[in-house]
């Protein structure tokens, strides 16, 4: 209960920052040449300025900035996002209906890296300075220089194109209808590349910090005492070492889920998976303002939930937190 | 001397340094070898790289040399991923600096501002900058600085943090030194190498962030970048995938190198860490 308080207590904290981005976002689009409605003139071929007033008037762009700042802020607080002039919905529902793919993107890329960079930071650890390391540190250099997209395009070369082992792009096969287990498992055989192909720089980075993290706890005295009351090597690092190793990858976790929804928006348009990122691009080659502030605003919280499962997992996995409170 | 020794017996530093150094010689060299417009039609379009001696590295979808394209575009990446981290690392010193040595409210502010950034997708964030300001060079180039600089405002924070309690900063300011005085010329020096280090990191994630906006046809398309020349080469991926896979190794390789030299410096620099990682 402590620590859910504790981790309440740092949502509170972060709802200033919220604040300050919607107002820097908003005030940044005002700055944007034309808005809305000159994006929807445009589209319809163009018209006169009476139809164009009484549009403004529909979309609220009639009054000045701080009154529409103001307006949008009140309305965020009922969720209620806007309207998209160019998808002709509420902004709120694009956007829910282009969130199920980039979550479930992220958890898979997430929990692809966190396993792996685990994996091969415990086995760089154990075997320190040797051969297994030597490679294991080199892969993790090379796939963090290594850019997501042309991973990506790569990755469809050879598994698609070549090999025809995986499909190249979308979020299901739509030339046949899937239902039940069916459909999971074709979703998910659409989801291999992305998660690889997002996971890769956040395996290289987790592995990395594994890796030093496990050499540093594997220094200190209590390890020392668990292998004096002779236990195998395994057991030390598997009921020892493991735990107090992984807290500094929890807290990347948190700092990196930002970074992990920005690089969805490049592998999502890599793989046309119908996802918020894609929505992203999509709004700002279409000059979409309003989904685009809107996205802006879902992404941050997104953001900001993680960052509060995170303190509560940070917390589970080390008692002295909550304790110090 | 000892940190240069120390820098230069890490096989890893001297490779990426030999990579760096590689770039910059293409960038260096590229009006010598290749004096025309890069993005100017060359000849045959698709032909593979070895096909015809006159391109070594083929030619792209419009018929563009892509060793040309390659050439040029390192002075690209890099003047971009230069100029983005010199704003970046101003920005970030600036505000790591005021935030470190004032604290109190002036923090609070600051670290605020700085927490709404780092909540921020970057990446998002440089995709409403462009949508805004459009898609120049210039612009591209201050996006990138403007979303890249809050971990380096934490990191010089987190330096001046411990710095302005030492001693020698308390003596200048009994001293009656101005607190400029102070900033700039007693804590800035000490605080300066982690955060030099760490701008080798974000200029590697500045050239990502370039070529991943040029990939997505959003940066300046006037200009011979390896991320745009991928993103061309997408249309073709099926038969000719070479023409994105040249680029990607370009970029794959400068990145290695400014990280291993990062990494180099840092082991160099802190030789109590040096053991560990």
């Amino acid at each position: 209960m402590r620590v859910f308080r504790l981790a309440l207590r740092r949502l509170a904290a972060s709802l200033p920052t919220l604040l300050l981005i919607l107002m820097g976002m908003f005030l940044l689009l005002q700055l944007a040449p034309g808005d809305t409605v000159d994006a929807l003139m445009a589209q319809m071929g163009g018209g006169d300025p009476a139809l164009a007033e009484e549009l403004r008037r529909f979309y609220g762009l009639d009054v000045g900035v701080a009154a529409q700042l103001w307006r949008y802020l009140v309305r965020l607080v009922t969720l209620d996002l806007g309207f998209s002039a160019i998808y002709g919905k509420p902004v709120a529902t694009v956007i829910l209906e282009r969130l199920p793919p980039t979550i479930l993107l992220m958890a898979s890329s997430l929990s692809f890296a966190f396993f792996f960079g685990l994996v091969l930071g415990v086995l760089a650890a154990r075997r320190v300075n040797r051969w297994p390391d030597t490679v294991i540190s080199t892969l993790g250099l090379i796939f963090y220089a290594t850019p997501s997209f042309w991973f990506g395009l790569m990755a469809i070369v050879l598994f698609s194109v070549y090999l025809q082992w995986l499909p190249a792009g979308g979020f299901g096969d739509i030339t046949q209808s899937y239902t039940g287990i069916a459909a999971v498992l074709d979703i998910a055989r659409h989801l291999v590349l992305p998660t690889m192909t997002l996971g890769l720089i956040f395996l290289a980075i987790y592995l990395r910090i594994m890796r030093a993290s496990m050499l540093e706890v594997l220094s200190l005295d209590f390890v020392r005492t668990a292998r004096a009351k002779g236990l195998t090597e395994t057991r030390v690092v598997a009921k020892h070492v493991l735990r107090n190793a992984m807290l500094p990858m929890v807290t990347l976790i948190g700092l990196q889920a930002g970074t992990m929804l920005g690089g969805s928006v490049v592998v999502e348009s890599v793989f046309a998976l119908p996802g918020l990122g894609r929505l992203a691009y999509e709004s700002v080659v279409q000059r979409d303002l309003n989904t685009l502030l809107g996205i802006v605003f879902v992404s941050a919280l997104l953001v900001i939930v993680i960052n509060f499962l995170v303190d509560i997992l940070y917390a589970r996995l080390d008692p002295r937190i909550a304790a110090g409170s | 001397m000892r940190a240069l020794r120390a820098y230069l017996r890490s096989p890893a530093a001297v490779i990426g340094s030999l990579l760096v150094l590689a770039v910059v010689a293409m960038a260096l060299t590229a009006p010598l070898f290749y004096p025309g417009d890069p993005l100017g039609l060359a000849g045959r379009p698709l032909q593979w790289p070895g096909q015809n001696p006159r391109f070594p590295l083929g030619t792209d979808p419009s018929g563009r040399d892509i060793a040309a394209q390659i050439f040029h575009g390192a002075r690209i990446s890099l003047l971009i991923g230069f100029v983005a981290t010199s704003i970046a690392v101003c920005i970030g010193i600036a505000i790591g600096a005021l935030a470190g040595f004032y604290g109190g409210a002036a923090d609070t502010a600051l670290m605020r501002v700085t927490e709404a950034f780092q909540t921020l997708p970057n990446f998002l964030l440089l995709l409403v900058l462009v949508a805004v300001f459009g898609s120049t060079m210039g612009t591209v180039t201050v996006a990138i600085g403007l979303v890249s600089w809050p971990p380096v405002a934490r990191l010089t924070r987190a330096e001046f943090l411990t710095l302005r309690t030492r001693d020698f900063v308390q003596a200048c300011r009994v001293q009656g030194l101005s607190d400029a005085h102070l900033i700039l010329r007693e804590i800035l020096p000490n605080a300066l190498p982690p955060v030099i280090v760490y701008a080798s990191v974000v200029m590697a994630v500045a050239i990502l962030l370039e070529s991943a906006l040029a990939f997505l046809q959003l940066s300046d398309p006037n200009v011979p970048s390896w991320g745009n020349l991928i993103g061309l080469g997408r249309n073709v991926l099926r038969a000719e995938w070479y023409v994105s896979a040249i680029p990607g190794v370009a970029i794959l390789l400068t990145i290695l190198g400014v990280s291993l030299v990062g990494q180099g410096l840092n082991d160099a620099l802190n030789p109590r860490l040096a053991s560990g990682r």
